[in-house]
C-alpha cells in the first residue's frame, strides 16, 4: 500500500481525509483541515492507516521508516 | 584625564569579553549567573556569541564532528509520564508499541556506519530495563560487534548497579540518560520519577567507567534562568556528551500546545551550553529542524555544536542524512573517525 493510494483518512491525525471521505488516487488530502497534517507528514511517518484509520505499528530507523496496518499491510514512503 | 584605549576587537558586551578570557583562554566554563547573561543577550549579540562559542569548540574540542545514529528497539508503551514524550503509555498519543527484531537492528547499525557515523545508540521506551530487554541488548551488542565497526551506546532508562556493571562489561561505549530540564522545573515535566533518580543513574554510569551522555530538552516552558540552571547542572556532572534537544510538541502529550521555541533563543542556548562546557561533545538532537531550519542548523554548527544525529530520530524524521553530511563537507568539518573502545 503506497502512502498516496486512495486515502479515506489522514495518516497524521486519523480524521476523514476530505469531504465525503475519499481522495483520488495519487492525490493527498486537500481539505484545509489537513494542511497542517501534510506539513507534519513531511517530518514524520503516518500514524493512522489511510484506509481504515487504525493506528499503525511504526518503526523509524536512522535512514528510513516502516508503517504497518494489522489489516491493510505495510505503507511505504 | 587619560583613558584606556579599547583593545582591538573588544566586545561591547562585557559577558562576552569575560567568556573570551575565562572559557576560551583558560578552559573554565561560565557560572550559572554568567550563563544567564549569555541567554539574555540581545539579538544583535547572537552572532558574536556564536562566533566565540565556535572558537571555544575549536580550541577545546577540535574541528571533528561526531556523527551518531539512534534507533528505538522498544517503541511506545512507556510507563513514565515525561510530558514531552509521545511514547508514554499514559497519554492519548498515536504512537503504538513496537519491538524491533535483532536482524533489523543490525541492518540499521550497518546503514548508520555506512554514513561515516561512529556511534549507534540503542534506545528503549522504558522506566528501566527488565531481564528480557537486558538479554536482547546483550544479544544485540554481540551481533553488532561481530558485524559492524561502530561504537554502541544505549539509553534504557534508570539502571540498577548490577545493570550498569553488566552494560560496562558487555562493552557499551556510552550510556545516555538525560537530566532533560533544570532540577527546579523537573516536577513540572515528570511526576513518575525524580530528578534525583536520574542523577543517580548518571553517577553510577560514570563511576563504572562508561562515557556519560546526558542532555537537555529546552523549550518546555522553563524560564531563561532555568535554562541557565540546567546548563550549570549539566556542567557540574561533567558528561562526555550533551545532546541538546528542542521541544517538538507532540500530539496527545501534555506539551502538545506548548509551541515551537524561537530560533534566536535556541541559538543563544547553543552558545550558552558551549560556554558552560568547553570540552564536552555538544550534539544537535531532536527538534532542531522545526526550531532552527536549515539556516539555523548551519549557524549552530558554526556556534558551538560539534556533533549531530544523522538522519531520523526515534519516532520522527530528521533532515536527510546526505544533507547534514554535505553540510559538514561544505563547512570543512571532518567527521570524527572511529576509535574502538578496548
Amino acid at each position: 500500500m503506497n502512502a498516496t493510494d486512495t486515502a479515506s483518512f489522514c495518516g497524521h491525525c486519523g480524521e476523514p481525509a476530505a469531504q465525503g471521505g475519499q481522495v483520488a488516487e495519487g492525490e493527498r488530502p486537500t481539505s484545509d483541515a489537513h494542511q497542517g497534517c501534510q506539513q507534519r507528514l513531511a517530518m514524520e511517518p503516518p500514524r493512522y492507516c489511510p484506509q481504515c484509520r487504525r493506528r499503525m505499528k511504526v518503526q523509524v530507523t536512522p535512514l528510513g521508516w516502516t508503517a504497518e496496518c494489522s489489516r491493510h499491510g505495510r505503507v511505504t514512503p | 584625564m587619560t583613558t584606556q584605549p579599547n583593545p582591538r576587537n573588544a566586545s561591547k558586551y562585557p559577558i562576552l569579553e569575560t567568556a573570551r578570557e575565562q572559557v576560551l583562554a583558560r578552559g573554565e566554563g561560565l557560572s550559572e549567573s554568567q550563563l544567564l547573561e549569555i541567554l539574555e543577550l540581545p539579538d544583535e549579540a547572537i552572532p558574536e556569541a556564536l562566533q566565540l562559542a565556535h572558537e571555544v569548540r575549536l580550541e577545546h574540542c577540535g574541528e571533528d564532528v561526531e556523527v551518531e545514529g539512534i534507533i528505538s528497539i522498544k517503541t511506545g508503551g512507556c510507563p513514565e509520564d515525561c510530558h514531552f514524550c509521545s511514547q508514554s503509555g499514559l497519554f492519548d498519543s498515536p504512537v503504538r508499541g513496537v519491538w524491533l527484531d535483532i536482524p533489523e537492528l543490525v541492518k540499521a547499525a550497518k546503514e548508520t556506519a555506512a554514513t561515516g557515523a561512529t556511534e549507534f545508540c540503542i534506545v528503549a521506551a522504558v522506566r528501566g530495563p527488565d531481564i528480557k530487554l537486558m538479554n536482547q541488548i546483550k544479544f544485540a551488542i554481540d551481533r553488532i560487534n561481530a558485524e559492524v565497526d561502530i561504537n554502541i551506546a544505549c539509553s534504557l532508562g534508570m539502571l540498577t548497579q548490577r545493570q550498569v556493571d553488566q552494560l560496562a562489561e558487555w562493552g557499551v561505549h556510552r550510556y545516555n540518560h538525560n537530566l532533560e530540564t533544570a532540577r527546579s522545573y523537573f516536577p513540572e515535566v515528570v511526576t513518575t520519577h525524580s530528578y534525583e533518580e536520574r542523577l543517580e543513574t548518571c553517577n553510577m554510569v560514570k563511576a563504572a567507567g562508561m562515557e556519560l551522555c546526558c542532555g537537555a530538552l529546552i523549550g518546555m516552558g522553563e524560564t531563561t534562568a532555568q535554562r541557565a540552571e540546567l546548563a550549570s547542572q549539566l556542567a557540574a556532572l561533567e558528561p562526555h556528551e550533551v545532546p541538546l534537544n528542542f521541544l517538538n510538541p507532540r500530539p496527545g502529550t501534555p506539551l502538545e500546545n506548548q509551541g515551537i521555541m524561537d530560533g534566536k533563543d535556541a541559538l543563544r542556548a547553543i552558545a550558552a551550553f558551549r560556554l558552560a562546557m568547553p570540552r564536552t561533545v555538544l550534539r544537535y538532537a531532536g527538534g532542531r529542524e522545526l526550531t532552527l531550519g536549515d539556516l539555523g542548523t548551519r549557524e549552530g554548527l558554526m556556534g558551538g555544536i560539534n556533533a549531530v544525529i544523522v538522519g531520523n530520530y526515534l519516532t520522527t524524521l530528521g533532515r536527510p542524512a546526505d544533507a547534514d553530511l554535505n553540510l559538514l563537507v561544505e563547512l570543512n568539518m571532518p567527521i570524527k573517525e572511529l576509535q574502538k573502545s578496548l
